[in-house]
């Protein structure tokens, strides 16, 4: 469902507000391990759990990702900036303020170019997140009949990421998200799991009638847990926000909660009822300053990104749109890609084979390329093979490519092992097809009658009787010979 | 025995490097003292005998090895329960924290205990260190051991009136804005509060993290000395401990020092509301000054008259953040019978807070509200400014400044628990250096009509000590006050 298919006079603006989890080794203020698969409240230490008396310690790696990100978003960083503490009270923040970063974030005035327009970054801010809660007899802490808290995750760093309200269709908010994402796993600072909560979704949706420039009242939707739940929200806010208009009735400013199962979104709080979070400086921490020097030496690291290389790809490799946003989803792939290619590929058809097969076999093995044992140098060698015709294509991949990837033997090897390569020998080959045609005198007749159909049969007998090894070329010019 | 609790801290050090008595017999004596005088002055919550025995054990081993040992080995020091000492109660002398058992340890005490201290005890206080009387306890009154009548001041009380009862030679209070020298002021014994970020706040349970500062009480300036130089410097647990090097305070503990310095008399903290009797003890502290040749002139701060209201503003702002980690979820009390998480956090601060912290709590909550943040917190944090700037002005013309520590002396017990403005006032000449970050010390300097102590504080420019040390002890050679204290208030608590 898109905008037009509901009611075609209102626009719909959306800003988004991602939370990422940063990979570092420890958490944000203590030096507690940052790993999810722990038993509850093993990762966990007196600064983090907020006890008496303790105090916090910034981790610089936490402040690193966080510039990082920003340059990649194109930001300004600021010279100095604090922390704050955002004040609330419920059981999975132990200390019931939460540090933060309030009127001075790190970064700032940045932007995403997706699909060639430009959504501004409003700011990036460093917090820590908060511990999870687990209720018995609901799935609220109201209403429950005890909770359990659990605070592992207590003290992981965040960044948060907000966005501009310059996102005007829900294809574009996915597009954002999932740039973004890719962004965050180039720049190596988060592996943006949306189900596994390490990348959080919040949605500011309002919508107004087309034509205007004053901003709508918005709602504010969490609880989006993947992609498909992203455009599923913004789709049904937009309704509800729609009857609402269209019966002349007024969007109330609030947060609301997206449901999976019902696919509805449902009023969490409304603005009355949202915490004054009384932000003050934080007075355990001394303010945070950022040299020049910090900042170029964190700009040396940042890769080549997706959006750059999607720029980049139809020109210096003449790769269509589609190829190139599965070559680029990942920057391990497109990395690898690009190593295959500096080695003399052909690059359509090294993307060909990446996008194919490889793909096909990552996927069924659940791995991915940097964990697979092929080289891109035994890629390399094999595309050479092939466009040698030492081997076709189907050997390469039913017989060659599979066992590249699984235990690194070189094409080479496995050709000359399983004695694959073609053959090419018309004298060899003359016989077969020779046979082929004598048994086969129905649809000989039938070629010779111009039904150039029956050629695939004829070039398959063939491939069959030289176990797959006859070169396709060569047979198609043996057949031509016999019919003249 | 009774001549042992007499005795300073540099005096029991000696006393036992050279093997004439033992850290065992030592901490015998004083809990000797304790039982005596303690259900008089009830200055202490709890008593650390298992770690003052075991830390006298191993004292008294190494010195029969003739190991290593410092200037404050075989120290008995009794540490304000605001500070973690490591499977011990650290109560604030709250009921909310009342069975809290600490699992680390403050970097403060364990510096000490590293360099010999021995751990006596754990010394009663205002609750979480909101008060200037120590009757803000959950648990005790402290009594001043100069007059059973009056309050021994506050937050740290409890560390100042054992100290002037020698239950201990030194303590540990914390000092927020005036809780070290106020109560040293009314127990006419010396306190330091040092620079902000001198001495580490880890494991300091925090009132006011940025006021907070750990300092020490003694008998005198010399001990007093000796107990900040073993437990300052920097420490990378607390971001806010200043990373540079300590100076042998000691060494600097001359005669002499006073002569030509140029000391300022802050205008606004000698006029209105002192005491006839304590402005007349600060003039003859002035002549003793002039006497060892310090120039006196008198300076202005025109901003100091602002710093009650800009302190009640942002050390309530940052005390409502600091308290809302109790609210009976991970630790301490929990009310009992409530179903919902919200009312088991109302009903567990209910419970568990006294008056004061509550009323700190709300008017800290208020001032930083939304609407009222610019008003209160914004134009409050402006306004310290101007204070930090008016005594960096001022420092470039005068070496130090003194004012009296206290408006009054010791006040009778329960005159001003219901008038909470009266009692913040009794820290009106305490928090200008407090909101600056300055060292400032209260040395005794004489007595009022009806025999209790006088305090004189003397404040220095950021991290000068050393001058602040040697300029106390100069006047306290001169002044002569220390044996009269000791005998009076002996005859008071001893009877
Ligand atoms: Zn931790």
């Amino acid at each position: 469902m898109t905008l037009t298919q509901t009611k075609t006079e209102y626009e719909v603006v959306i800003g988004l507000e991602v939370h990422a989890q940063l990979k570092t080794k420890t958490k944000i203020f203590c030096n507690c391990p940052v790993d999810f698969g722990a038993e509850p409240n093993t990762n966990v230490c007196p600064v983090c759990l907020g006890m008496p008396g303790v105090l916090p310690v910034l981790n610089k790696q936490v402040v690193a990702y966080a510039i990082k990100t920003g340059l990649a978003l194109g930001c300004e960083i600021v010279k100095h900036c604090k922390f704050d503490r955002k004040q609330y009270f419920y059981p999975d923040l132990p200390k019931n303020y939460q540090i933060s970063q309030y009127d001075q974030p790190i970064c700032s005035n940045g932007f995403l170019d997706v699909n060639g327009k430009k959504i501004g970054i409003q700011r990036i801010h460093m917090e820590e997140d908060a511990g999870k809660l687990v209720h018995a007899g609901s799935d609220r802490l109201h209403g429950s009949d005890y909770s359990l808290v659990d605070y592992n995750r207590t003290g992981t760093p965040l960044l948060e990421i907000v966005s501009l309200p310059d996102i005007r269709s829900i294809e574009e908010a996915r597009d954002y998200a999932q740039l973004l994402r890719s962004i965050l796993r180039y720049l190596d600072v988060c592996d943006g799991n949306l189900e596994e909560g390490s990348m959080r979704c919040d949605v500011n949706v309002s919508l107004r009638p087309v034509g205007s420039s004053i901003l709508g009242t918005r709602s504010e939707i969490k609880n989006v847990n993947s992609f498909k739940s992203l455009v599923r929200a913004i789709e049904a806010e937009i309704e509800r926000q729609t009857e609402i208009l269209n019966s002349g009735g007024k969007v109330i400013q609030e947060t609301r909660l997206f449901e999976e199962n019902s696919g509805k979104t449902v009023s969490m709080r409304s603005k009355e009822e949202a915490h004054d979070y009384r932000y003050f400086p934080e007075p355990d921490l001394v303010p945070l300053e950022i040299s020049k020097e910090w900042i170029n030496e964190i700009k040396e690291t940042i890769p080549e990104l997706p959006h750059n290389k999607k720029i980049r790809y139809p020109k210096d490799y003449g790769l269509n749109s589609d190829d190139i946003k599965v070559l680029i989803e990942d920057r391990n792939m497109a990395e690898y890609y690009e190593a295959v290619i500096r080695l003399g590929a052909n690059p359509k058809k090294a993307a060909n084979w990446l996008i194919g097969p490889v793909t096909a076999y990552l996927k069924e093995h659940k791995t991915d390329i940097i964990n697979s044992c092929m080289t891109p140098v035994q890629l390399a060698d094999l595309l050479v093979f092939i466009e040698k015709g030492i081997i076709n294509d189907n050997i390469a991949k039913a017989e060659i490519l599979g066992e590249i990837l699984s235990n690194g033997t070189n094409a080479k090897e496995i050709i000359e092992q399983k004695g694959l390569a073609q053959i090419t020998d018309e004298g060899a080959l003359k016989q077969a097809v020779k046979e082929v045609l004598d048994q086969n005198p129905e649809q000989l007749k039938q070629l010779k009658e111009g039904k150039e159909k029956v050629r695939g049969f004829f070039v398959g007998q063939v491939m069959k009787k030289t176990d797959g090894k006859a070169s396709p070329n060569i047979v198609n010019k043996l057949i031509d010979e016999f019919l003249k | 025995m009774k001549d042992l609790v007499n005795k300073s801290a540099k005096e029991l050090n000696k006393l036992f490097l050279s093997k004439e008595i033992s850290a065992k017999e030592i901490v015998n004596a004083f809990y000797k003292q304790i039982e005596i005088v303690e259900p008089k002055i009830q200055a202490l919550n709890s008593l650390t005998k298992d770690l003052a025995y075991k830390q006298a054990e191993e004292l008294d081993q190494k010195v029969s090895r003739s190991d290593k040992l410092g200037p404050i080995a075989g120290v008995p020091i009794i540490v304000k329960d605001v500070l973690c000492v490591k499977n011990y109660h650290a109560t604030c002398s709250s009921k909310i924290l009342e069975n809290f058992i600490a699992p680390y340890e403050s970097t403060a005490t364990s510096n000490l205990w590293s360099a010999g201290a021995i751990c006596l005890a754990k010394s009663n206080m205002d609750e979480f260190a909101m008060g200037s009387s120590t009757e803000n306890s959950a648990f005790k009154k402290t009594k001043n051991p100069w007059n059973l009548n009056t309050v021994p001041g506050g937050s740290s009380g409890g560390s100042a009136a054992s100290v002037a009862a020698m239950e201990a030679p030194v303590s540990l209070g914390t000092d927020t804005g005036g809780s070290v020298r106020q109560p040293a002021s009314f127990c006419g014994v010396v306190g330091l509060k040092p620079t902000y970020g001198r001495v580490s706040r880890f494991g300091l349970i925090a009132f006011a993290s940025s006021l907070d500062q750990v300092g020490p009480f003694a008998r005198d300036v010399y001990d007093t000395a000796l107990i900040l130089q073993h437990m300052s410097g920097y420490d990378p647990k607390d971001s806010t401990s200043l990373n540079v090097d300590v100076p042998d305070y000691i060494s600097k503990l001359n005669i002499g020092n006073l002569k030509g310095k140029k000391i300022g008399l802050i205008k606004e903290l000698i006029g209105d509301g002192i005491e006839s009797e304590v402005r007349k003890s600060v003039e003859n502290s002035i002549k003793i000054l002039k006497d060892l040749g310090a120039e006196i002139v008198e300076i202005s701060l025109p901003n100091v008259k602002y710093s009650v209201p800009v302190y009640y503003i942002l050390a309530t702002a940052e005390a409502s953040s600091n308290l809302a980690r109790y609210d009976g979820v991970k630790y301490g009390h929990r009310a009992q019978g409530t179903k919902e998480v919200l009312p088991m956090y109302t009903k567990t601060r209910q419970e568990g807070f006294g008056a004061e912290v509550k009323r700190r709590i709300m008017l800290g909550t208020y001032a930083l509200s939304s609407g009222y943040y610019e008003a209160y917190y914004k134009k409050a944090q402006q306004v310290r400014k101007l204070v930090t700037q008016d005594f960096l002005n001022s420092f470039e013309k005068v070496d130090l400044m003194i004012t009296p520590t206290c408006p009054t002396t010791a006040f009778e017990l329960g005159s001003k628990v219901e008038d909470p403005l009266s009692m913040y006032l009794s820290d009106i000449a305490t928090i200008p250096a407090s909101l600056a970050g300055l060292p400032a010390i209260s040395v005794p300097c004489g007595f009022d009509s009806k025999n209790l102590p006088i305090g004189l504080q003397i404040i220095a420019p950021a991290l000068s000590e050393e001058l602040l040390l040697s300029a106390a002890y100069e006047f306290e050679k001169t002044c002569n006050l220390f044996n009269k204290t000791n005998m009076k208030v002996s005859a008071v608590v001893v009877g």
